[in-house]
Order: C-alpha cells, then sequence, then structure tokens
C-alpha cells in the first residue's frame, strides 16, 4: 500500500488552482476510476482530485454514480480500473504481481518439507508423523497470516513488489473516515459507546492487555472515554452519552456519526448526503458544522449532497457526475452555470431556454 | 468504568467499581449454597449431597460450554453449531497428554492451559475459511466442522483407539491446594471446587474482554458488519478472536471433563452437546455472562435431576393403566429422560415466541428486541442491505 505514487507529483501543480486555503497538495487522487457491475457501467474514467483542506462536492441526479464512486474512495468495494492514491500513497488499484503472493504462503513449509527430508535420507529418531503434522502446521499459518493480512505481512509483500488494494479498515488507519446515506450507526449501543467504535483504530490495546487490565489498557480507555465525549460535545451531543443511537433524534443521528468519523482522526472526511431529510433549521446547523469542521480542525471534505444550497454554500469546488461519467467540475458558480449540469437536471430544452 | 458507573452508589456502584472482587464473591456464596440446598427438602429426597456435587461439577463443564459459545454467538453474533468440536479437541489433549495410550503423564493443571491453546488454535483454523459467510451458511459450515472433528477421532483408529476411545486418563493430583484427600471416584469435591474455580476465573476475563476495545468491536460487529469495517474495525481478526476465544473456553472444559471421566470417546462430543450448548445460551439470555453461566446450570440440572424426579413423581401418581383396544397407555411408566429434547425443542419454542431475549437477557439484548419505537423503522437500516456497491446507486 505504502507505494509512492509518481503522479502524484506532476498532479499536485494542479491543485494550487482550486483556492483551498493553507496547503497545495492533492490529498486524494483518483485516476481513471471505472466501476461495472456485470453489463452496467456505474462509473467511467472518473479523473478526481481533492486538494488538501478543500470541501469538495459530488453531486448529480440519481442514478448518476455518486455513492459507488464514493464506495470505491472510501475502500468498500474495489474500481474495475482505476488508481486512488492518498497523501502521496497508492491505496487502491488493480493487484500487481498477485500470482506472486502465494510464494510467501508456501515458502516456509517448501523449506521444512526439505529439512524433513533430509531428516529422513539422515535415518535420524523424529517420528514421519511429527514432520508431517508440523509441515500441515506451517503451511496453515502461513495461510491464517495471509488471511489477516498483518501490516509486517504486507510491508513484506510491498519488497516484493506485490500490490493489493487497501480494506476498508487499513483506509480508516490511513485516515479516511465516512458516514452513511442511510445512516448506519450502531443502533443499540449508546452515542458515547459508537464514537469509542470510531477510536478502534487508533488504540492499541492488546486482548491480553484488557484481560488482565494492565496499565496501558487502563490507560487508553480513559484517554479514549474523556476524548469520545469532546467528540460528542464538538458536535452539540454532549448531554446525550447514554442515549441509545436508536433512540436520538434523526438530525442527532447524523450529528452522531460524523462525531464517531472524526473520532478516527482522519485526514478526509466523506460524508454521503449528510442533510438527507432534514428540515432547513437542521440542514444550516449541518452546513454550519462541515465548514466548522474544515475550519477548525483542518480536515479535508468530500461531500455527496442532493441539496444545492448546501453544496453551493460550502465548497470550494464541485464535480459533476451524470450516467457515471464526470461532465463539468469547476468553482460553485461556474458549474451554476454550465449548460450541460443544467441539461443533466432538468433536460435537453432546459439549457437553451436558460 | 465510566462516569455514569461511577456515579452509582450501593450494591450496583460496587460492582462496577470492584468487578472481580464482585464476581469472586457471588462464586462462593453460590458455591456454599448449592451444597447446601441439596441437603434441604425437597432436594435431599433426591439423592445424597454427594451425588449432587458430583452433578454440578459436571454441570459445571456445560457452563464453561455455555460462557465460550457465548463469546462467539451473543457477543459476536456468529452462529456456531459445532462447538463441541472444540470440547473434544480438548478432551483428547489431555487424553493424550496423560494416559497409558501414549504413555505420557503431564500433570493435569499445566495441560488445562495446553488444551485452551490446542482449541483456540483450531478455533482460529474453523474460523478462517468461514469469514466470508453469515447467517445460515455459517451455521451450516460449524455444523459440518463440529462433524468431522468427532468421525476424524473415531476412524483414525490408529491414533484414537476408535469408538473405544482412550480410557486410563490420569486424574488431577490435587497439589496440596484444598487439604482434601485429592481426586478420585468417589469424591466429588476436589471437581466440583476446580470446575468452579475455572469458571470464575473464565467469568472474570469475559468480564474484561467484553468491556475492552475488543468487546465494543465485537458488538459493533454483530449490528453492522460493514459499519464496523468503515470504521477500521479488522472484521478478520475481531471474528477469528471471538471463534478462537469461545474455543479456548471450550478447551479448558474439554480438558476437564476428560480428567473427570478418566475416559473420552467420540461420541460424548455429537451434535446433541452443541446443541445443548447453544439452547443453554438462547435460554440463558444471549450475551450476558451471568445469565448464560445460570441458564446453563438450570438447564443441566434440570435435564440430569428434574427429569428423573417428574419421572418417579408421575411414577408415585399411581395413574391406572389406560388399554384401549391394542393402544395401551401407562404414564407412570414413561421414562422422561427418553424425551429430553422433545422438551428441550418445546421449550425453545415457547421461550422465543414468548421471551426472545432468553431467562437473564442482557440490556442490550433486550432492547434490540423490545425498545422498537415507531422512528426507529425510518431510520434503521435494511438488515438484507448486502452489498454496498449497490446501495442507493444514485
Amino acid at each position: 500500500m505504502a507505494i509512492p505514487d509518481e503522479t502524484t507529483g506532476a498532479t499536485g501543480a494542479t491543485g494550487e488552482t482550486t483556492g483551498a486555503p493553507g496547503t497545495a497538495s492533492l490529498l486524494l487522487h483518483a485516476h481513471g476510476i471505472t466501476k461495472r457491475f456485470g453489463g452496467l457501467v456505474a462509473v467511467r474514467t472518473v479523473d478526481f482530485e481533492i486538494p488538501e483542506g478543500s470541501i469538495v462536492s459530488l453531486i448529480g441526479p440519481n442514478g448518476a454514480g455518486k455513492t459507488t464512486f464514493f464506495n470505491v474512495i472510501a475502500g468498500l468495494s474495489e474500481p474495475s480500473e482505476g488508481t486512488i492514491s492518498f497523501a502521496g500513497e497508492q491505496v487502491v488499484a488493480r493487484p500487481r504481481r498477485g500470482w506472486a503472493e502465494p510464494f510467501f504462503w508456501f515458502a516456509f513449509p517448501a523449506l521444512f518439507v526439505i529439512f524433513a527430508l533430509a531428516v529422513v535420507a539422515a535415518n535420524l529418531p523424529i517420528s514421519g508423523e511429527l514432520l508431517v503434522l508440523v509441515a500441515v502446521g506451517l503451511l496453515v499459518t502461513s495461510l491464517v497470516v495471509a488471511i489477516i493480512r498483518p501490516p509486517w505481512y504486507v510491508h513484506l509483500l510491498q519488497r516484493a513488489g506485490i500490490f493489493r488494494s487497501a480494506r476498508p479498515n487499513e483506509m480508516v488507519r490511513f485516515g479516511i473516515g465516512r458516514t452513511f446515506q442511510n445512516i448506519r450507526l450502531f443502533h443499540n449501543m449508546s452515542a458515547l459507546e459508537n464514537v469509542q467504535v470510531g477510536m478502534h483504530s487508533r488504540m492499541a490495546a492488546t486482548p491480553i492487555d484488557a484481560a488482565l487490565r494492565l496499565p496501558r489498557h487502563n490507560r487508553e480507555e480513559a484517554v479514549a472515554a474523556e476524548k469520545a465525549r469532546e467528540w460528542l460535545a464538538y458536535v452539540g451531543l454532549g448531554d446525550r452519552e447514554d442515549e441509545m443511537a436508536r433512540n436520538l433524534p434523526y438530525g442527532d443521528q447524523r450529528r452522531l456519526e460524523i462525531a464517531r468519523a472524526l473520532a478516527s482522526q482522519p485526514r478526509l472526511l466523506l460524508l454521503d448526503e449528510p442533510t438527507a431529510g432534514m428540515n432547513p433549521v437542521e440542514t444550516r446547523r449541518m452546513t454550519e458544522l462541515i465548514a466548522q469542521v474544515r475550519r477548525d480542525l483542518g480536515i479535508t471534505i468530500l461531500l455527496i449532497e442532493h441539496d444545492m444550497r448546501v453544496v453551493m454554500g460550502v465548497s470550494d469546488r464541485v464535480t459533476v457526475l451524470d450516467h457515471g461519467e464526470k461532465i463539468a467540475e469547476g468553482t460553485p458558480e461556474a458549474v451554476r452555470a454550465n449548460p450541460l449540469v443544467i441539461e443533466a437536471y432538468l433536460g435537453k430544452g432546459a439549457a437553451s431556454a436558460s | 468504568m465510566s462516569a455514569a458507573t461511577s456515579r452509582l452508589g450501593g450494591v450496583r456502584g460496587f460492582s462496577s467499581r470492584h468487578q472481580s472482587t464482585s464476581i469472586v464473591l457471588v462464586v462462593i456464596v453460590v458455591t456454599i449454597l448449592l451444597p447446601i440446598i441439596s441437603l434441604i427438602p425437597p432436594f435431599s429426597g433426591f439423592g445424597t449431597q454427594k451425588d449432587f456435587v458430583g452433578g454440578f461439577a459436571a454441570a459445571g463443564v456445560f457452563v464453561l460450554l455455555a460462557l465460550g459459545l457465548n463469546v462467539v454467538v451473543g457477543f459476536a453474533g456468529l452462529l456456531d453449531l459445532g462447538y463441541a468440536a472444540f470440547f473434544a479437541i480438548g478432551a483428547y489433549t489431555y487424553a493424550y497428554s496423560a494416559s497409558g495410550f501414549t504413555g505420557l503423564s503431564i500433570p493435569f493443571w499445566p495441560m488445562l492451559l495446553v488444551g485452551a491453546l490446542v482449541a483456540a488454535v483450531f478455533g482460529v483454523l474453523l474460523g478462517a475459511p468461514t469469514l466470508r459467510l453469515r447467517g445460515d451458511y455459517l451455521a451450516i459450515v460449524t455444523l459440518g466442522f463440529g462433524e468431522i472433528v468427532p468421525v476424524v477421532f473415531l476412524n483414525a483408529d490408529k491414533y484414537t483407539n476408535g469408538t473405544n476411545g482412550i480410557t486410563g486418563i490420569a486424574q488431577p493430583n490435587a497439589l496440596g491446594l484444598f487439604g482434601i484427600n485429592g481426586f478420585g471416584f468417589t469424591n466429588p469435591w476436589p471437581y466440583y471446587l476446580t470446575i468452579v474455580a475455572i469458571i470464575t476465573v473464565v467469568v472474570i476475563l469475559l468480564y474484561r474482554l467484553q468491556d475492552s476495545r475488543l468487546g465494543r468491536a465485537w458488538v459493533a460487529l454483530r449490528e453492522d458488519e460493514l459499519a464496523a469495517a468503515s470504521m477500521g474495525i479488522n472484521t478478520i481478526t475481531t471474528k477469528l478472536l471471538a471463534f478462537s476465544i469461545g474455543a479456548s473456553t471450550a478447551g479448558l472444559a474439554g480438558v476437564f471433563y476428560a480428567a473427570k471421566l478418566s475416559t473420552v470417546t467420540p461420541d460424548q462430543f455429537g451434535f446433541t452437546v452443541s446443541f445443548t450448548a447453544l439452547a443453554m445460551v438462547v435460554l440463558g439470555g444471549m450475551g450476558n455472562i451471568w445469565g448464560v453461566a445460570a441458564g446453563a446450570l438450570i438447564i443441566y440440572e434440570l435435564q440430569s435431576q428434574g427429569l428423573k424426579q417428574l419421572g418417579s413423581f408421575v411414577q408415585g401418581l399411581n395413574v391406572p393403566v389406560v388399554a384401549l383396544g391394542p393402544i395401551t397407555i401407562n404414564i407412570g411408566a414413561i421414562n422422561f429422560l427418553n424425551y429430553q429434547y422433545l422438551l428441550y425443542g418445546l421449550a425453545l419454542v415457547i421461550m422465543m415466541l414468548v421471551r426472545p431475549e432468553g431467562l437473564f437477557p442482557s440490556r442490550r439484548r433486550r432492547r434490540e428486541l423490545h425498545e422498537t419505537p415507531a422512528e426507529d423503522e425510518l431510520t434503521a437500516p435494511d438488515p438484507t442491505a448486502g452489498d454496498p456497491s449497490q446501495e442507493g446507486g444514485d
């Protein structure tokens, strides 16, 4: 995953034109993303850039492929083609030299089999059954390691030039947090517990630490609870920490989802229709929260949204998808005036009439 | 400890501040009470105190099984129908290490740990191929595993002595722990105290795990696997840990069981054991450590004592034998033990209809099943929503 992406250096310069405050480097660069479901092309060769520190919106009519694209960025579904780099490292791409990976699974068992054959040849007093057992054990162990894919194994693969796309939980570790279009809180956990789950990837205590209540566990838990309360207070839910997520009002559930995502300390926050189904007052509060997150925390935001007031109000840059293709990109004003966009939303006559 | 619990006073406040101490206190009280209860009529009429204590020691094995299965089913929400396999693996591990069959004689106490470790490894082995499965499919694969393991022990004659099993397994030596005359067939007390000690340790560890990063990850995984993965939880290791921790508890139970019976045969670890443990978890209250333990004890005692006593009670009623032509109905002669699984089935059906959360539900589970205000139906995610890439699609 940590393969440096050569293209980032070249395209980094384009980030300067977007008016992002402070930094000019690209945080995320999606290149030529295509996603097919059978014969249906949901997303077709979309290039997409998110400069660090900006708020970028993705809009488009229903069925334009926004959520599909979003899930590709979040690591939930692999693109049929294309690559994604995050903070200069390639995180999603088609597997490279994938055929070489099984070599790692069989290397240690094979070495042992050679050793075992030598033992048998030398007539040493070791039972053959034991040797077979150890060989099987080694094989199984290396297969389990390949399934779990601990960081050191990924590094080993990288050394050999083998690349596989990051899993969703690895994306969170890199610094991509997200919310869902249809709220997916842990409904039977309290608000506080939801946020604590969000911190999971930034905590290190092992089950053994927890079982023995080692200081490492106790300290980390205390800090995590405190931080989780801070996040709840930040989104305005400071007094609801013991409330079950399912019992919170709709607007608060959306805010809790954001608190949960923020708790994973993201550099990029993906918000999938954060104001869907909200009344104007709630929508305004949400818009303020989004702007505040960028301002206070310097977190870059990618927004999918239907409400044009939200999009035009907070975005530095807007990208329009229609039928899976990018049809326009630019500042909110430029996109609003773009005839192709008006056509996509209102039909062919509308563009010429305006 | 969260601020909310530390604010509590009284018993609940104490139990949340000094969890392990409270667990030990409760266990001590129960350990003393159970043999005393067996001296009180009507229980004293059912058997000697020794019989009862031996029964409690055997019940303890199932309490352990239920506690372990509760990790997999109750905490992580993974349906496991082949749990007896790990029980068998633990039992055979001890059988190999302390019997004439292999000629080894490793002491009981370290083998408890070894048995738990071996079972945990097999827990990972079962978990690994089932990671992508859930619900029914997972249940079928685990069922298969549960069938394979006893069949292997049955047919690998050379290594397991087949149907006859391994006999003459060494009993634990007391290490002077209890000052009692040591372990033997005639004295159930050391076994009783040993299993109580094992259960205490397991309960303390499980409570600690439940109230940790891993425990939260399990709940999150059960609630919404996709959201859990998107919040940075490694679903693979989280599931494998559930399988291996659950399996290691069964391994402990297996080692103890082999030592107590001093013989293991493949037919002791059939599907009925898996099913009984699952029924105990469900009836006791999935996800609630105390509930599951209490459920297991109650069900085991009902099954081993209750049904027998029901039989002799009915016999004592002297119901006349009814003859209807070729059919004779002799209620007094019914052996209720033969109808054990029929009664189980009935109890399960009734429980699922009347009280699906079990006898002693966890608070979380009760909420899931009962507090369902109308607005939830609008916001709750569709449980059938599978592939994230297909949802919404706009």
